[in-house]
């Protein structure tokens, strides 16, 4: 009994010392700038995003530093989110009220995007997301302390199947991941699919993650469908590519990777994925400003960065010129400052935060190289067409935010 | 001809491709069964080993240049070695202990070289390629085999098969039965049994690297494509019965094929359906199809 009484006599003089501590730093804390790269650090997206995204978050942050003289510090925290939604929303919560965060980034996997946002508008600090997929992120769930930077299912499924059908891939069979991203990918492109004049024979859905591909295949072979759109991501796609050849499958019906990115292609080899359409964000080797940046990323990182990677320096320094521009961190102003400016940098001209958190921007769509047209390491995509920004996203008049007037 | 709706071809092209992931179920749980049998450790690091195979297979093929079939003999030996390695510095001390302690070590160590693979080689994947003897496929009638997927089947069962007569039908055998029942009184007979227990170790997990250079081909090589399979490698022996050696042979494949029978008729279900029959089983057999109750 004395004990335990002694005990909470300690705990509470340790709360009040805690306290006193949270406080003296909170005073500190008005001079610092905090930015936490919550992703994915050693799962199946860690090569897309994980130890690329804090560098590229780190580079934007020298970056600035370098080129403005700012009466605050500027500190970036990182830690890993293993895809889990209840994670990801215990470390913002963590993030927020301990470590005087402002702003939380990438959020690679819809799971833990849409779990941060919300507890980001509830502590009114920012989310700027670019690893996430899902199109519910500036839908349903959209709300005004949200920006979501690269690229959405819709901008991926929109630029990649157009194309498809276009050059006669007229009827289609679905490989779906059978979970909210899967799902939402594929409803997009079958949307895109219809309205060009193309035709969904079926789909199968395949439990997530998989490893054995091989029976689903078989059963998109046997629809005939010319088209076999994968509606999934990560080693499930580079997985299935890599058994359709196996199974004779390709080239006699064709394969769309409706999200791919450069570190697939880098992991099946040109041979297996020649002539495959892709959309992406960003390519390194587009022009001399995308080489420029991406050579000094690679002499860090000994890899190409990919559009998360690349976006999310884009918007980590659109977020720093904003509260150089606000003169402050708070987060209504600083929002009002990053919808005003237009973003131009090596990522994207003319770029515009929209209403419902939509950052719009050209999107382009890729060619996969043929192994004796690569040239040197990384040399992998032609560039077949640049999506104007207009056409990339789904349209205002589409959108199912609560922000956006109508 | 239609069976349950599905055309007869699609019926049989799906009870192949069953039977060969069956064979990776088979080949893996064999591993595991010998283990627990003979030195009672529930190897978690099963997976890891399998991963590790794979790994091995394409560095070897990217460092120095040695092809698919050596890399089939060679492989298994260099896994094994890491296995006696493990036996000797960690393992042995663990003999006398509850079943929990030799978990949570192998557990522990499976999590740390995944860690240190996935730091060194990310997680994507890297490609390896079908070795060129193997390319092109076979034409059942039903459908188009792979030749590489058969030679998978048929070196499955020859090292699955090989294995159960050396441990149930020869001398060397015997004595390692002998050993796992009686360790002291084997001994006693000027059996080396510490010797016989750290090298049927290196032979289980020699065999799941084996696993990971015939996957090497057919599977992305990733460091998380162990743990993708372990859990239901391990429902396997669970469902065939701690141990028996036949019996984790017998399931492996049968598994393999109810699992690609599910995926034709409702392939949401075909990640569970391994688990749910786990759980039949062991409300009716709780020792397992072919285990004995002790």
């Amino acid at each position: 009994m004395n004990n335990s009484k002694k005990n909470h006599i300690a705990l509470a003089v340790a709360a009040a010392f805690g306290l006193a501590g949270g406080l003296a730093q909170a005073q500190v804390s008005d001079n610092v700038v905090r930015i936490g790269v919550l992703t994915d650090m050693s799962g199946a997206y860690s090569d897309l995003a994980g130890g690329g995204s804090v560098l590229a978050t780190q580079m934007a942050v020298d970056d600035f530093k370098a080129k403005n003289k700012v009466p605050f510090a500027i500190e970036v925290v990182s830690a890993d989110h293993q895809n889990k939604g209840d994670i990801s929303s215990n470390k913002a919560r963590e993030w927020f009220d301990r470590e005087k965060v402002d702003v939380v980034t990438d959020l690679v996997t819809t799971s833990t995007a849409l779990a941060v946002m919300k507890v980001a508008k509830e502590k009114n600090k920012i989310a700027l997301i670019s690893g996430a997929a899902s199109t519910r992120i500036t839908n349903e769930d959209c709300n005004d302390v949200t920006v979501h930077w690269t690229y959405d299912t819709y901008a991926v499924a929109n630029g990649t199947a157009k194309a498809v059908v276009k050059q006669g891939g007229k009827t289609w069979f679905f490989l779906t991941a059978d979970y909210a991203f899967g799902q939402s990918l594929e409803k997009d492109a079958t949307d895109v699919v219809n309205a060009n004049g193309g035709k969904v024979l079926g789909a199968v859905r395949h439990p997530f993650p998989g490893s054995d591909f091989s029976s689903f295949l078989l059963k998109a072979q046997s629809s005939g469908a010319q088209v076999i759109g994968l509606a999934n991501a990560g080693t499930d796609t580079t997985n299935s590519i890599k058994q359709a050849a196996e199974f004779g499958i390709t080239p006699k019906q064709s394969l769309a990777g409706l999200l791919m990115f450069i570190t697939d292609i880098h992991s099946l080899g040109l041979a297996t994925t020649q002539t495959m359409y892709l959309t992406e964000a960003f390519y390194w080797d587009r022009n001399d400003e995308t080489r420029a940046w991406s050579k000094r990323f690679f002499d860090k990182q000994r890899k190409m960065p990919t559009m998360v990677q690349a976006g999310l320096y884009s918007a980590t320094m659109h977020y720093l010129n904003a509260v150089k521009a606000a003169n402050s961190d708070d987060t209504q102003k600083v929002m009002v400052a990053m919808k005003k400016t237009p973003v131009n940098d090596f990522f994207a001209k003319n770029g515009v935060i929209r209403e419902d958190g939509r950052m719009v921007h050209d999107m382009y769509l890729m060619q996969v190289k043929k192994p004796d047209e690569s040239k040197y390491p990384w040399d992998y995509y032609n560039v077949r067409q640049t999506i104007p920004a207009a056409e990339a996203f789904q349209p205002l008049s589409a959108s199912k935010c609560s922000l956006v007037k109508k | 001809m239609e069976i349950f709706g599905i055309p007869l071809q699609a019926f049989m092209s799906q009870l192949m491709l069953g039977l060969v992931n069956g064979c990776f179920y088979a080949v893996l749980s064999l591993g595991l069964a010998v283990i627990f049998g003979m030195l009672n450790i529930i190897n978690f690091a099963h997976g890891a080993m399998y991963m590790a195979g794979a790994f091995f297979a394409w560095m070897g093929l990217t460092y120095w240049g040695i092809g698919y079939w050596w890399s089939l003999l060679l492989v298994p030996l260099a896994v094994g070695l890491v296995g006696v390695i493990i036996e000797r510095t960690m393992l042995q001390w663990l003999y006398q202990l509850d079943h929990l302690y030799g978990l949570l070590l192998t557990f522990g160590l499976a999590l740390m070289i995944e860690g240190a693979f996935r730091y060194f080689y990310g997680a994507s994947g890297l490609p390896y390629s079908i070795p060129e003897e193997l390319g092109g496929a076979i034409n059942l009638g039903f459908m188009f085999l792979p030749k590489y997927r058969a030679w998978v089947v048929a070196v499955s069962l020859v090292v699955c098969l090989a294995t159960w007569f050396v441990i149930e039908k020869t001398r060397l055998g015997a004595y390692l039965r002998a050993a796992t029942e009686n360790p002291r009184l084997t001994q006693a007979f000027g059996i080396n049994v510490p010797l016989m227990v750290m090298l049927t170790y290196g032979f289980g997990v020699a065999l799941a690297g084996l696993a990971g250079v015939l996957a090497a081909p057919a599977y992305a090589v990733s460091p998380l494509m162990g743990s993708n399979l372990i859990i239901v490698v391990f429902a396997v022996v669970v469902i065939g019965g701690m141990g028996s050696i036949m019996g984790s042979i017998i399931t492996g494949l049968s598994l393999g094929v109810i699992e690609g029978l599910t995926k034709v008729f409702y392939a949401e279900a075909s990640s569970t359906v391994v688990f749910v029959i786990m759980v039949i089983v062991l409300m009716i057999r709780p020792a397992g199809l072919f285990g004995k109750e002790k």
